[in-house]
């Protein structure tokens, strides 16, 4: 199950987000890392700097793309220049398979650089299932879509938020990158049992998943990825792997960023988890 | 339009609508309507939270990313203006000017255009503010512009004076009127971190640096960007090289309001030619493309 055709059938094991701050110890100390992450509009550049950097890093290491600007869920069409760099990109990582959100985030071409919620209707699911599959056609590599941390929720809204994942990836006969702190947030921002969420996401079709830390306020909880990974979090984990089995498995940290090796030690907790899934398997 | 885009329209220009000085959301629309019940009408409250409360966190997030964003890549900009004025000049720039990329590499694109039809965001010195602006575009172009294959000595052998050989495309040429080359340099130099004291980013004398007319090569060498200094005619060769003029040409086009003597020029071209070379700036003909001349 962990290799499926949403991964291109690989079994990538547990990886990390490949950060600024890591540049110099992983080219100064080689460190044994299943995979990296990376960014991909970081390196849909012409050249540079980070063009040479990625190219020494996949002398060494396999790379997956995560993208954070498509906007699957937007309404207008998707940009044909992001698409034109993106497809540059994958031929030079041979990433595997590539994620973005299952988000909005422009329009009339004006973008707001964030994560936006989707109103969790019939059309919206139409026209973001549309939009993953002219991406794939375009790319020729495997998408899967990443449920985001919301703060909100629409009136327009006829269904809840798996059930818009499930509608949206059956449309699209897309992969999920399942963010299982992403569930959390939401749950605790919105009322509902994150672990109804995990249940009703069809394992089949998990081909990624994200942990990371978020941030607690008074009132709301924010998607930070500054901080460990919490209890919670980590048994909404072991649920997801106990359904899709041993899954390639990503630490997110971005803010506040700690070592090299203390980010590396924490995403290496979650093999306790997959030993758990392997074993059940 | 269809129900998706119209809420999507809604939501993005609450959102994007300019936070108070207090960095929170307006209370009303630049139409006039109450904001509070337009976002309402289309975001649900709970518990904790009312709706216009869940949109703010959106928002707030929308202008504290660009607005970081904007500072990061124009560290030379802010410490002429101060950090208050570079906080209002930002404010406007991207109300009237909000992404249009995919990236936010490519955030402050449209700056030195947009400041020079605004230049009472930079009211003490707009001169100085607007070279400052070029030469972090600029920079930003030469940081991850495309490269081609360096003409090699070997190449360099052939050159002659109907040969067209043209300037890398990371590399930015500016005619400016400040030294905001050495400007730069010292702000990079500076402690500029959040929190610091707008007295401590902004370098002594700063605001009032005198005019002196420079011609700048904004490059890159092993991934980093580096200012050369040009001499004028050296300026002037390498815009008629871009511009697509062939050596002999470009040459003449360089030195024809020169006072340097004739009989110098052939060495000082050669000199140019020995360290552009080196440093990698010239490639093969193939595509022309022209840049402008201030």
């Amino acid at each position: 199950m962990p290799a499926n055709r949403f991964n291109a059938y690989t079994d990538y094991g547990i990886g990390i987000g490949l950060r600024i701050p890591h540049y110099a110890h992983i080219f100064e100390k080689k460190p044994v890392v299943d995979w990296f992450e990376i960014i991909s509009e970081n390196y849909m550049v012409d050249g540079g700097r980070p063009l040479a950097v990625l190219d020494r890093i996949l002398e060494r290491y396999r790379v997956v793309q995560h993208g954070v600007s498509m906007y699957f869920g937007s309404a207008e069409r998707l940009n044909r220049e992001h698409l034109r760099r993106l497809k540059a990109l994958v031929k030079r990582t041979g990433t595997p398979w590539i994620t973005d959100h299952l988000c909005w985030g422009s329009v009339n071409g004006a973008y707001s650089h964030d994560l936006l919620p989707m109103p969790y209707t019939f059309e919206a699911a139409r026209v973001t299932a549309r939009k993953v599959r002219e991406a794939r056609d375009y790319l020729e590599v495997p998408i899967a879509v990443e449920n985001v941390s919301s703060y909100a929720e629409f009136h327009e809204s006829e269904m809840t938020e798996w059930e818009f994942l499930n509608e949206v990836v059956e449309r699209a006969d897309c992969g999920i990158l399942l963010d299982v702190n992403n569930i959390y947030v939401s749950s605790r921002n919105h009322g509902f049992n994150p672990f109804t969420y995990i249940d009703a996401v069809p394992a089949e079709r998990v081909a990624q998943i994200h942990i990371a830390g978020h941030s607690k306020f008074e009132k709301y909880i924010l998607d930070t990825h500054d901080h460990p990974v919490i209890d919670p979090v980590w048994r909404l984990y072991e649920r997801a792997v106990r359904r899709s089995g041993p899954t390639a498995t990503l630490l997110e940290w971005d803010d506040r960023i700690p070592s090299f090796n203390e980010v590396h030690a924490e995403a290496l907790k979650a093999e306790r988890y997959l030993d758990i899934a392997l074993e059940a398997a | 339009m269809t129900a998706l885009a119209l809420l999507q329209r809604r939501m993005a220009a609450a959102v994007m609508q300019p936070l108070t000085t207090g960095s929170r959301m307006a209370r009303t629309t630049p139409d006039g309507m109450v904001l509070r019940k337009e976002v309402a009408e289309f975001i649900k409250p709970n518990a904790r939270l009312t709706s216009l409360e869940r949109l703010e966190i959106y928002s707030r997030s929308y202008w504290f990313r660009v607005l970081d964003s904007l500072a990061d890549d124009f560290p030379g900009l802010r410490a002429i203006l101060g950090q208050l004025a570079f906080n209002r000049l930002s404010r406007a720039y991207l109300s009237d000017c909000p992404s249009r990329s995919f990236t936010l590499r490519n955030l402050g694109s449209r700056l030195e255009e947009w400041l020079r039809t605004k230049q009472s965001y930079a009211r003490h010195s707009p001169g100085l503010a607007l070279d400052m602006a070029r030469l972090e575009w600029a920079h930003i172009e030469a940081f991850d512009g495309a490269a081609e294959r360096a003409l090699g000595p070997e190449d360099l052998a052939c050159l002659n004076s109907g040969f067209r050989a043209r300037l890398q495309p990371y590399v930015r040429l500016l005619d400016v009127d400040y030294p905001v080359d050495e400007m730069r340099i010292q702000v990079n130099r500076a402690p500029h971190d959040d929190g610091v004291p707008v007295h401590r980013v902004r370098p002594p004398g700063f605001r009032r640096a005198l005019p002196l007319r420079i011609f700048i090569a904004v490059h890159r060498l092993n991934d980093m960007v580096y200012y050369r200094r040009l001499a004028p005619e050296e300026y002037l060769v390498l815009n008629a090289m871009r511009s697509g003029q062939r050596l002999g040409r470009a040459i003449e086009e360089g030195f024809s309001q020169s006072c340097v003597p004739p009989d110098d020029r052939p060495a000082m071209a050669g000199a140019w030619f020995a360290a552009w070379a080196e440093l990698g700036w010239l490639c093969a003909p193939s595509r022309i493309k022209k840049e402008k001349v201030k």
